[in-house]
């Protein structure tokens, strides 16, 4: 079969990027060019692939003609489409804003670690199996870590050194968990392992307990986020950009897909996902608060951000609507857009003025204006106010909530949205303030290129808010979240 | 007859497309700028025109898209929605020329205008919003559309004042989103409809549908500045002239004041919402407000701090007769929507040229200034009498119904409340009349040198003083405010029940 319907999409877009990896180390002149090209096909590839899943509906790919249990599948729903779109349309974008990085050292590197991130990203929305998962998940915390360290100062290196503990350690944790399915039932493929699931398993609610610790600590759920504020601010922006905006969704990922297919959370781990959940938004939001500088306020807020998915998490869990698992899809989009565009934004800002340190900001003449405008679209979505696509997501969140008549996590939510706002008006305030400055304020400064990314990233979170409908719509080819567990589809 | 056409969305583009623009614009250029601007807000002008009379020929138009799963964005141009569209698009215009004499040769202009266009916009939006869901999205939309205006000038002062505004609107907004959620969840939508939704609701679930009631008042009665929730407005004065004159007149306060109106007449419906017994109280809090304001405006020097707090007072009449839940009160309440909007703007436009042009802030150095600035005075003098409600000017009109409206209901005591509240009224505007007309300025004026401001300042207050008079003189002519109100009160009340 050598027509374009003949190629498997799902193979091409773990492959792609691989094989760019590979090219970009072995030619690092040429990186930036092969680096870019890799990113954009794989693109197109998780658009095909999208098109074909809503031509036909769920696919499922055995590997080398082996089909589960002996074999590996991989497997292409509407929640695995809507998340490889997502990675490749902010993938690019942040590539684009990538190219105009001048440190030599850090453009050889970059592209060669981004591109086997993607790999592995692309790997874990694939995945029809548990081991597969453990490894591209191991693929992409070497990534990231390099990434982390890429700016190559001493506190690069230090936050670098504690993120890898942090994640080799929640790997050990999810291999524990994986390694418990298999000695006793003898399979790692989700599909065979969702017939399996019954209530009150001691096996799978231990398998469920290490792999919740595993991802809590590579996705920085409070209290194990030790690591995230120093790693994510201290990279350099495009960096910071992927790790915050795409490496911790994996982690999110597969607690979704583990909640939906081997087990229902109890009750009582409900309630304490919840609660952690909540308790990261409070400190995260007043961690942010008190941040002397504008990318570690930015990394602050990542860390409430995801607090806010997990009491998604937890409010799908108690009652398992599928109303509130696309509510937390949802608010992972918003998220990986939003925050893209304001780390981007935020290493705008840092070039132009030459510091990131908020109290002084407003005290230079130079204000990159359309940079802050960015800034500011983000703030909008991550704060949650309509019609952006955070707004979208909180709006599914606590219309759930209300309806099952959970009114705390109503509270909660509106008492995080409060604590953000507050926590971005620290930074916006600023940028409209002129008595402070010092010297003559510069004219309007005009259109730069590299403010095109971030921006278009900014708005891509604000017209997802508009046609939030197809999002769900599409979340739902393949019932990824039917809301009853234990049953593939 | 409902038609489904695209006129709302192009009228809400006139002012929503254009904001892009004029953010992109580079500073220097002002003409062009000024030429958008004023294209923009004529187009808006006549489009409302043209609107207005296909909406008396009984035509109803709808744009509507779905959001989220059951929830439509809807643009509906009913004729509620027509009043409150037709007096932002002529307020605009009128507002667009003062604020570019005003803000000739200051700085970030391109900033202002784009935050004016957005903010106008998130007003004909909230006027045209089809559903509680549109109006909210609009609501948040007017808030940060309007925060960049309230700091312009930047300052620490400006900075504190748009801090107080953020906490307040924003605090607002989320109670406006939570009784949004709920009522969706409680009545399955929230779509405006004439005499409510809420019915079954009610007769199933009182004590929730009254909370509920409390939730969604205290979310709008933020922006219409309902005493406990007013404090942010005398701060906000720091804005610009045009800015205050905006926000008192058309956008901010009008834009709770008609929420209060959607919610009593639309969701809830008037008949229910009495039943509910959930009118007195409002009617108490309409009737505090207006007290309270009038007393604060009687203690304070400041002109503009002045203006505000009778802004306090004025809205309240609003939900005044909102609350008496009586058809002729109801049609003083949305005629007063319209004239107060008139007459405060001009005020506010008054004391914009009174600052710029003399340097007088206070209401203690206005001596002499009626010779000095002899136009903007007769209008601010003419806003004034109007206000008191000197018959024919337009503020006579609402309060004559009003009263009326009162009596009919058998609450007799709101005559008592008007002539009181009239009472204060004049003795807090008419010394400003005495001093500007009739005591000579003693000394030196605050800046010396004839007064150099152009006639971009001076004909807008002259052209709203204007229409304060016609609106109250040809009060029975077709297409005059107290007409369409009549129309719209005969679609809320007399409309047979779903």
């Amino acid at each position: 079969m050598a027509d374009l319907a003949g190629i498997d999409w799902a193979v091409a877009a773990v492959l792609l990027p691989l094989i760019g990896a590979m090219a970009c180390f072995a030619v690092p002149r040429a990186a930036a060019t092969i680096g870019l090209a890799a990113v954009a096909v794989t693109g197109a590839a998780a658009l095909a692939l999208g098109l074909q899943v809503a031509a036909e509906g769920a696919l499922t790919v055995p590997l080398g003609g082996w089909g589960a249990p002996l074999g590996i599948d991989l497997r292409a729903d509407g929640l695995s489409v809507v998340m490889l779109v997502m990675t490749a349309g902010v993938g690019l974008l942040v590539s684009l804003s990538a190219l105009g990085e001048r440190d030599a050292r850090r453009r050889r590197y970059f592209w060669p670690l981004w591109l086997l991130l993607l790999t592995g990203l692309n790997g874990v929305y694939l995945s029809g199996d548990l081991f597969n998962l453990y490894v591209m998940i191991e693929v992409i915390s070497i990534a990231a870590i390099g990434l982390t360290v890429l700016r190559g100062n001493l506190a690069a290196l230090k936050a670098g050194l504690e993120y890898l503990f942090a994640s080799m350690v929640g790997a050990i944790l999810f291999l524990l968990a994986v390694g418990l399915v298999y000695l006793n039932y003898g399979r790692l493929d989700l599909s065979g392992l969702a017939g399996i699931a019954g209530a009150g398993d001691a096996v799978l609610a231990a398998v469920l307990a290490l792999t919740l610790v595993g991802m809590a600590l590579k996705t920085a759920l409070f209290p194990l986020h030790y690591w995230l504020p120093a790693a994510h601010a201290g990279a350099t922006a495009p960096a910071s950009a992927l790790l915050s905006a795409l490496v911790v969704k994996a982690s999110l990922y597969i607690v979704l897909r583990l909640f939906q297919y081997l087990v229902a959370p109890s009750e009582v781990m409900v309630t304490l996902i919840g609660a952690l959940g909540a308790t990261a938004m409070l400190w995260g939001g007043i961690q942010a608060l008190r941040a002397p500088r504008l990318k570690l306020l930015v990394a602050w807020s990542t860390v409430a951000q995801v607090g806010l998915i997990f009491v998604a998490f937890a409010r799908a869990g108690a009652d398992g609507t599928a109303e509130s698992w696309k509510a937390a899809a949802l608010i992972m989009l918003a998220h990986a857009l939003a925050k893209a565009a304001m780390f981007l934004a935020a290493g705008r800002i840092k070039d132009e003025v030459g510091h990131d340190e908020i109290a002084r900001l407003d005290r230079s003449p130079i204000r990159p204006t359309l940079a802050q405008f960015t800034f500011a679209l983000a703030a909008i979505s991550l704060i949650g106010l309509p019609p952006t696509a955070g707004f979208a997501g909180k709006w599914m969140l606590m219309e759930g909530a209300i309806a099952a008549g959970y009114w705390h996590w109503v509270v909660v939510t509106l008492v995080g949205t409060l604590l953000s706002v507050a926590v971005f008006s620290r930074v916006l305030a600023g940028f409209l303030r002129f008595d402070r400055v010092r010297g003559p304020l510069g004219e309007h400064q005009g259109w730069a290129l590299a403010d095109a990314p971030p921006l278009v990233l900014a708005l891509g979170a604000l017209g997802l808010g508009l046609i939030a409908v197809q999002v769900l719509a599409f979340l739902e080819i393949g019932a990824p979240l039917g809301g009853t567990t234990g049953v593939w589809p | 007859m409902t038609e489904v056409v695209l006129l709302p969305l192009f009228i809400l583009l006139t002012s929503l497309g254009v904001a892009p623009l004029i953010f992109a614009l580079p500073e220097r250029a002002a003409k062009l700028r000024t030429a958008i601007n004023l294209t923009a807000a004529a187009a808006k002008v006549a489009l409302v025109a043209w609107l207005s009379w296909k909406v008396s020929q009984g035509v109803i138009y709808e744009v509507q898209f779905e959001m989220l799963p059951g929830l439509a964005f809807k643009l509906q141009a009913d004729p509620l929605a027509v009043l409150f569209i037709a007096l932002s698009a002529v307020l605009w215009l009128i507002t667009t020329v003062y604020a570019v004499g005003y803000l000739e040769k200051g700085p970030h202009r391109s900033r202002f205008f784009g935050f004016f266009s957005l903010c106008v916009a998130a007003t004909v939006g909230i006027a045209m919003a089809g559903n509680l869901f549109t109006f909210l999205i609009f609501y948040e939309l007017l808030t940060l559309a309007t925060y960049p205006l309230v700091i312009h000038r930047g300052t620490a002062e400006a900075l504190r004042a748009g801090r107080i505004y953020l906490i307040y609107t924003l605090c607002g907004g989320l109670a406006l989103l939570l009784g949004t959620l709920w009522l969706y969840v409680m009545a399955g939508t929230t779509d405006f409809v004439p005499r409510g939704v809420m019915a079954e609701v009610v007769a199933e679930t009182p004590v929730q549908a009254q909370l509920l009631f409390l939730v969604l008042i205290a979310g709008l009665g933020v922006k219409a500045a309902l005493v406990p929730f007013h404090a942010w407005l005398p701060i906000a004065m720091v804005a610009p002239a045009p800015v205050s004159a905006l926000l008192h007149a058309v956008a901010v306060v009008k834009a709770g004041a008609f929420g209060i109106m959607r919610v009593v007449y639309e969701v809830f419906g008037i008949d229910v919402a009495q039943g509910l017994g959930v009118t007195t109280p409002l009617l108490a809090f309409a009737a505090v407000t207006i007290l309270y304001g009038s007393v604060r405006a009687l203690m304070e020097d400041d002109l503009k701090k002045r203006l505000a707090f009778s802004t306090v007072s004025q809205v309240s009449y609003i939900t005044l007769g909102v609350a008496l839940a009586s058809p002729i009160a109801a049609i003083g309440a949305l005629a007063h929507l319209t004239h107060q909007g008139l007459m405060k703007i001009t005020m506010f436009l008054a004391a914009g040229n009174l600052a710029e042009g003399l340097g007088v802030k206070k209401v203690s150095q206005l001596d002499g200034t009626g010779r000095q600035m002899p136009g903007t005075m007769l209008a601010f003098t003419l806003a004034v009498l109007a206000m008191i409600g000197l018959p024919p000017l337009a503020g006579f009109v609402s309060k004559w119904y009003l009263a009326s409206g009162g009596l009919g209901s058998g609450q007799g005591w709101v005559i008592a409340l008007l002539i009181g509240s009239s009472l204060l009224n004049a003795l807090y505007f008419l010394p400003i009349v005495h001093r500007a007309w009739f005591r000579d300025a003693d000394g030196a004026p605050a800046v010396p040198g004839r007064p150099r401001i152009g006639w971009l300042l001076t004909a807008p207050p002259i052209a709203t003083a204007t229409l304060v008079v016609v609106a109250g003189v040809f009060a029975n002519a077709p297409f005059s405010p107290l007409e369409w109100t009549r129309f719209i009160v005969a679609r809320e009340y007399l409309e047979p029940l779903p």
